[in-house]
């Protein structure tokens, strides 16, 4: 056990560390001049020009050799500094960040969670009944096939525009200060329903369609067919193959985080949904350097945090390791 | 020479087996059949339609009309026009995105696969840190700082966040193969380890990287698709996440003017589900386990 954490804990740093390096380099290595661009975009004319452009490559510490440049990054993040964003001066990048934070929660537990539960559960129900395995896996497939932003605009159009039930974008009303009265949680949870249900529906597919193939090897597998041998209820059997398809499926769920993540940044931005995702494409639109290291980096955190929590589910449902954690023979 | 005399009858029948089955099985034709319709439709739609996809061609935002099939956008572009120019794009994403996800997928999984031991370690290692950092936050970051890009470079791009699925899949794959009796057989005869990754464990596996690529196809087209919906794509050029961009941008959803923006995702998700279809197909005739009779 403490063989594998210690490999998982290694992985995990050294993403981190190469997510920051990453993160590092993509301004200074790449085409464009963030502080041409500041430059210009301030509108300056003649003198100006040069005096700001050496004020701003040493305000950013960009004059400086590129190792120290890298050294002082490092220091800088793990004091929390993320600079100041541009787009929302003066408000430092990572109060705006906290900020959108709450929503990407919001969304992105319950819908990875209720469709992982809600598609193992189906998957395997439809696994070998002729009459779902026809019908709604087909379903199944198109949903993966969907394109997340799509199913958040069509979404938006029935529900929001044609029926009217629900509102097109925003987190809460435009109406509304955030304070704790009921009538603002409303609307927040008004706001939320259809961001959540796009993402929902598309993991929904993707789930059912993993149980139920993961069930079928497990139903042809060896054990399956001498417990079937030994007559053993068919309903015993397929509860035996449901467990050992969890395994693979709590993976698959570490595995799939990133294109969660990358569903979610598309849905909030068909919403305009106050969260990372908006704010990327925001802090992208506005050439807001800072804020788009910022974001990059707390999405890699997010990802990694979860991968890590679904490794310590996997170590408590496992029973191959929980034996091993007790000191049994595993 | 005796192995290729007793050989030679095999697979002969086997092709025909396969063949079989292939033709017999209900979800590879169907996949099979829209991947075929949407090729089609891209070679001769450029002959159905008169107009250029960027042409000013009647009134705007006019719904589907036998002049103008899908209707046409807020400021009179053809959907149709649109819809058949901008379906090259997808393939090519597709094709380029997805082979060279794959190709950097078999490389890696290959070499880490059948060497083992150290190599396999570092390799691994590596494919779950890029497994682990979400491809569209990276893509999003790097195509904010490159201002032109064309299909073909939105096309490396995702093919280089998104090869780990693929390198993991192929060298648990090779994993399984390199212990077998004729692996061990060419490594008795001395032959390098490319050669018999290629002769050897490549060909046994065959179908297996065949479908790998369908997958990273797929993959690829979605990844695109997202790219191009915020305005990340082609700086230039039309396709079919460009067209949702345009169409959410121009409030296409207020004006209820549902004929630009259902087209391209009903192009997509076809083309990207007849993929999977196809595949799970493939998986079927491949594997005589999960034929259901």
């Amino acid at each position: 056990v403490r063989r594998y954490f210690g490999r998982k804990l290694l992985i995990y740093i050294l993403t981190f560390f190469i997510a920051v390096t990453v993160d590092w380099m993509i301004p200074r290595f790449m085409p464009g001049n963030p502080i041409t661009i500041l430059i210009s975009r301030a509108g300056l004319r003649g003198n100006a020009v040069s005096e700001m452009y050496t004020y701003y490559l040493d305000a950013f510490g960009l004059d400086l050799p590129i190792w120290k440049q890298y050294l002082s990054f490092w220091a800088a993040i793990l004091q929390g500094d993320l600079g100041t964003s541009i787009y929302l001066f003066p408000t430092p990048v990572k109060d705006v960040i906290l900020r959108a934070v709450p929503y990407d929660l919001a969304l992105l537990i319950p819908s990875t969670l209720l469709s992982w539960w809600a598609g193992n559960k189906f998957g395997a129900y439809a696994a070998r009944s002729k009459k779902l395995d026809n019908t709604l896996l087909p379903l199944g497939y198109i949903l993966t096939a969907t394109p997340y932003m799509w199913l958040g605009i069509l979404l938006a159009w029935v529900f929001a525009i044609v029926l009217g039930i629900f509102p097109v974008a925003g987190g809460f009303g435009f109406d509304l200060q955030p304070d704790l009265s009921w009538r603002f949680i409303g609307s927040l949870v008004h706001h939320w329903f259809l961001p959540f249900a796009s993402l929902f529906i598309v993991q929904f597919g993707g789930w059912a369609i993993g149980m139920r193939n993961l069930i079928i090897y497990e139903l042809e597998s060896d054990y399956s067919h001498y417990l079937e041998a030994l007559g053993a209820p068919r309903k015993l059997v397929r509860r035996y193959a449901f467990r050992n398809a969890m395994l693979p499926q709590l993976t698959g769920l570490a595995l799939s985080l990133g294109a969660v993540v990358s569903g979610a940044l598309a849905t909030e931005v068909v919403f305009g949904y106050p969260g990372i995702g908006y704010l990327i494409l925001q802090a992208i639109n506005n050439e807001d350097y800072f804020l788009i290291q910022g974001c990059f980096l707390f999405v890699v955190i997010g990802v990694l945090l979860a991968n890590f929590i679904i490794d310590v589910a996997y170590l408590i449902v496992d029973p191959r390791t929980r034996t091993g954690m007790q000191g049994g023979a595993g | 020479m005796i192995k290729a005399t007793a050989s030679l009858p095999v697979p002969v029948k086997k092709k025909n087996e396969f063949l079989y089955f292939a033709f017999k099985n209900t979800k590879l034709r169907v996949g099979l059949g829209i991947l075929l319709f949407f090729l089609v439709l891209m070679v001769v739609g450029p002959q159905l339609t008169e107009y250029e996809p960027t042409d000013f061609v009647g009134p705007s935002g006019a719904p589907p009309s036998a002049d103008y099939w899908f209707g046409t956008t807020s400021f009179g572009e053809d959907v149709f026009t649109q819809f058949v120019y901008g379906l090259p794009a997808t393939f090519m994403v597709g094709i380029i995105g997805g082979g060279l996800a794959t190709v950097l997928g078999m490389t890696i999984g290959f070499i880490a696969g059948y060497r083992g031991g150290v190599v396999d370690e570092v390799l691994n290692i590596l494919t779950n840190v890029i497994l682990t950092i979400p491809a569209l936050a990276l893509l999003l970051v790097l195509s904010a700082y490159v201002k032109v890009r064309g299909i073909f470079i939105e096309s490396i791009f995702i093919g280089l966040t998104t090869w780990p699925w693929a390198a993991r899949a192929i060298r648990a794959q090779t994993f399984t193969l390199r212990t077998r009796d004729f692996v061990d057989l060419a490594k008795l005869n001395g032959r390098s380890a490319l050669k018999i990754v290629f002769t050897e464990i490549a060909p046994n596996m065959a179908s297996y990287l065949f479908m790998t690529f369908i997958l990273m196809f797929g993959g690829a087209i979605l990844t695109a698709a997202t790219l191009d919906f915020l305005g990340l794509g082609p700086t230039q050029g039309t396709s079919l996440g460009l067209m949702m961009n345009m169409a959410v941008l121009w409030s296409a959803l207020p004006l209820g003017t549902w004929w630009w923006f259902v087209p391209p995702g009903i192009g997509i998700t076809a083309i990207v589900g007849g993929l999977y279809i196809m595949n799970v197909g493939l998986d079927e005739v491949f594997n005589p386990k999960l034929r259901e009779m």
